[in-house]
């Protein structure tokens, strides 16, 4: 009977909560560059496992051949560069037969380039996030790279089944292998963190990464051997990252290849160059993303 | 002090208005404008120009020195029209978007309910999203799995935890949303109109979870056009109009500024600009008004007097029959009802061309206290075509008297309620008489005195 008579809620802090020392924030307008917040980072980690969780959740969802893709990607690509680079073109392949030489780079490479484009529209893809919540945005690009190491395995047991076919035993310097994947992931999370901070800017990033992935492609040695250059240009052409990492590749697994330390040090080097600066550029654009996304 | 748990200083927010509009610019306009600019700024330079880059640009203050203490426990309301500032102010201080001027200092763990479901993805389960979406809002993995029970009970989704939340009924998916976000423990609580989504019944639910947390101490800032639910949630309100802020003090004192002032809804409105009236090539309206009997235009209506609702239109083209009617809704969004103008001079007519008024006649004692939202329209029948609905025209505020003549009689409490009849009632009595008559009077007199 006396249910719709109003009650107003008394308001008693409760002791337990008054003890606990509370941190203290401050909201300022920040200025020029900023700090990485790595600290913070390390204290979202976990939703950073919840994201990279959703990506490889949500990957393949509502697709007919569903997790063959991060297979059928790599293959098809290694089956046409055989043909029409190794059957017709006849480019050579260190001794290797052709499709386990391309295969093998294709494999790093493929992570690579899928890292980079989904990392690239993964700040404008995720914008209710952004404008509803607050977190490390660098954990939006972070997912989605990190998310591409389950493609990454797949097709790496594809590549596996390769070199059983083709009778490769790998050599000793597959201990490299973790390395030459961080440098890849590196290079990816780097030129990612670029592309994601200025594609809420500029929609016409969303345009140009197919072309700069395709462009990447042919300036990396995949679908020819690093030998067709000459020193000191073939040390050089370590500037871009991913030839330490294809050569890396062929080197530890395949044995092709004398052992590419100067170029992976150089490629290592510009990677760091790439993730830091990026990481920063990120940084300081991130106070605008809520407004502009 | 250590008992603050939010204290602003000068907070001020500036958007350039011409970013809004683009949204976002092309690569090329940045770089021909960054290539172009050096020399600009030289040739400004040389003729002795001003040389802020901000003079030329149009901006907008969403937010301007905004300044206010709350303390810990503290439920604070926060209201104003729509583009007042109250939602850039949460964004800043959920720290999503960054201040232009001034600070604001947190103190605690801050959670934010700026919309319910954010980060809920439509291809994962009930029990994945309740994941995904704790961790969002900032709880950790195993504070989740401890509630976890818990945010399905009182989403009411146990069979279909482990279905996608594609296949969810909206009103499912509110439910999962809202219960994992109501199960959020953090000190300081922001939330923004999250209440505004789901049926009369889940309202309520929310609103009472709303009451827990502010019942176990936690620090709530709570943005609403609700203003039942701010005065009901919150002791304190900061009225804000056009980024700055206008009054700071008790819930009900700047409820009352908001809703006498006009910031609210108006009791008249009018619409002289034809081409900007609502309504098209045949019929346009002009003007709503809301008028007592004695013909004042009042947006306050004593309960117990009958209120007019004025419609004036433009009829453009003849030779169609027109219905003028209205939608009443309450302030928490109730259809109270839907009124159509049936009297004979007009119906089923053609009508020429011409300015008509049209006035329709609530009666007293009838409405129950609070906001009430006129929506005016006029359809035709034959063809079918609703001209306009104007669906928050005006609106007035109901209020009842204590002079003991109304609905209430002597009781002094909340009664609620979407109508507030003065009903006739009438009690037999019988000492001797059948047990039926007795228990007829018992009743009457149980339910009456119930309300003390």
């Amino acid at each position: 009977m006396h249910e719709y008579i109003e009650r107003r809620p008394t308001i008693t802090v409760s002791p337990s909560l008054r003890s606990e020392s509370v941190s203290v924030v401050r909201i300022e307008p920040s200025k020029g560059w900023v700090s990485l917040k790595l600290r913070e980072l390390w204290e979202y980690r976990e939703l950073l496992y919840f994201l990279i969780w959703r990506d490889i959740k949500v990957r393949y969802k509502q697709t007919v051949l569903g997790a063959a893709w991060a297979i059928i990607q790599p293959f098809f690509t290694m089956v046409v560069f055989s043909v029409f680079f190794g059957r017709l073109a006849k480019v050579p392949s260190d001794g290797i037969p052709y499709p386990i030489f391309s295969y093998a780079a294709l494999v790093p490479w493929t992570f690579f380039a899928n890292g980079l484009t989904q990392a690239s529209n993964s700040l404008v893809g995720n914008a209710r996030l952004i404008t509803k919540i607050y977190f490390p945005r660098l954990t939006i690009p972070i997912a989605a790279v990190v998310s591409g190491l389950v493609d990454l395995a797949l097709a790496f047991l594809v590549l596996l089944g390769m070199m059983f076919v083709y009778r490769i035993v790998p050599t000793v310097y597959v201990l490299w292998l973790p390395l030459l994947l961080l440098l890849a992931l590196v290079t990816s999370l780097g030129v990612g963190l670029w592309l994601s901070a200025m594609n809420v800017q500029f929609r016409d990033v969303h345009y140009t990464v197919p072309f700069i992935t395709q462009f990447w492609l042919f300036a990396t040695p995949i679908a020819y051997p690093s030998s067709l250059l000459s020193e000191p240009w073939r040390t050089l052409s370590g500037l871009n990252p991913m030839v330490g990492v294809v050569e890396g590749f062929r080197w530890a697994l395949l044995g092709s290849t004398t052992a590419p330390g100067p170029i992976i040090m150089l490629s290592s080097l510009v990677a760091l160059v790439l993730l830091v600066s990026g990481a920063f550029y990120f940084r300081r654009m991130e106070k605008t993303f809520a407004d502009v996304v | 002090m250590s008992d603050i748990a939010i204290r602003t200083e000068n907070l001020s927010k500036q958007y350039h208005i011409g970013g809004l509009q683009k949204k976002y610019e092309t690569l090329r306009d940045t770089l021909t404008s960054a290539f172009m600019a050096p020399f600009r700024r030289a040739g400004k330079l040389l003729r002795g120009q001003a040389t802020s880059a901000a003079e030329l640009d149009e901006t907008i203050w969403a937010l301007k020195d905004v300044s206010f203490e709350i303390k810990q426990g503290e439920a604070v309301g926060i209201i104003g029209r729509n583009g007042a500032g109250k939602s850039t102010l949460l964004k800043i201080l959920s720290r999503i978007t960054e201040p232009t001027v001034g600070y604001a200092e947190i103190h605690g763990r801050v959670g934010s309910l700026l919309e319910v479901g954010t980060g809920f993805h439509n291809e994962l389960t009930g029990r994945e999203n309740i994941y995904l979406n704790g961790a969002i809002l900032g709880m950790s993995g195993r504070e989740i799995e401890r509630k976890f029970d818990e945010i399905v009970a009182f989403a009411e989704v146990e069979k279909f935890i482990d279905t996608p939340v594609k296949f969810y009924s909206s009103g499912m998916y509110l439910r999962l949303a809202f219960a994992v976000a109501a199960h959020l423990e953090p000190e300081i609580l922001l939330v923004d109109e999250v209440l505004a989504v789901g049926d009369a019944a889940f309202q309520k639910k929310c609103l009472n979870k709303m009451e827990d947390v502010g019942q176990q101490g936690r620090t709530v800032l709570f943005v609403s056009h609700n203003m039942p639910a701010v005065t009901r949630l919150c002791e304190r309100t900061i009225l804000l109009d056009e980024g700055r802020l206008l009054q700071d003090g008790p819930s009900h004192q700047v409820v009352g500024t908001y809703l006498s002032a006009g910031l609210g809804t108006m009791a008249a409105r009018e619409w002289p600009d034809p081409a900007k009236a609502p309504g098209n090539d045949v019929v346009r309206l002009r003007a709503v008004r809301v008028r007592t009997e004695d013909g004042q235009i009042t947006d306050t209506v004593d309960i117990r007097q009958p209120v007019g609702i004025e419609m004036e239109y433009e009829v453009l083209k003849s030779g169609y029959a027109l219905w003028p009617h209205f939608t009443l809704h309450n302030d928490e969004g109730v259809r109270v009802f839907v009124s159509f103008d049936l009297n004979a001079d007009w119906r089923g007519r053609p009508r020429p061309a011409g300015r008509y008024v049209s006035t329709g006649w609530i009666p007293g004692n009838f409405l129950s206290e609070g906001m009430m939202i006129i929506g005016p329209a006029v359809r035709t029948e034959e063809p079918r075509i609703l001209h306009f609905y104007e669906r928050d025209a005006v609106a007035f505020q109901v209020v009842d008297t204590t002079d003991g003549d109304s609905a209430r009689g002597d009781y002094a409490g909340r009664m609620g309620g979407v109508v507030r009849p003065l009903l006739k009632w009438s009690t037999k009595f019988s000492p001797n008489g059948r047990e039926t008559d007795v228990m007829v009077a018992e009743m009457a007199n149980d339910s009456q005195g119930g309300a003390e």
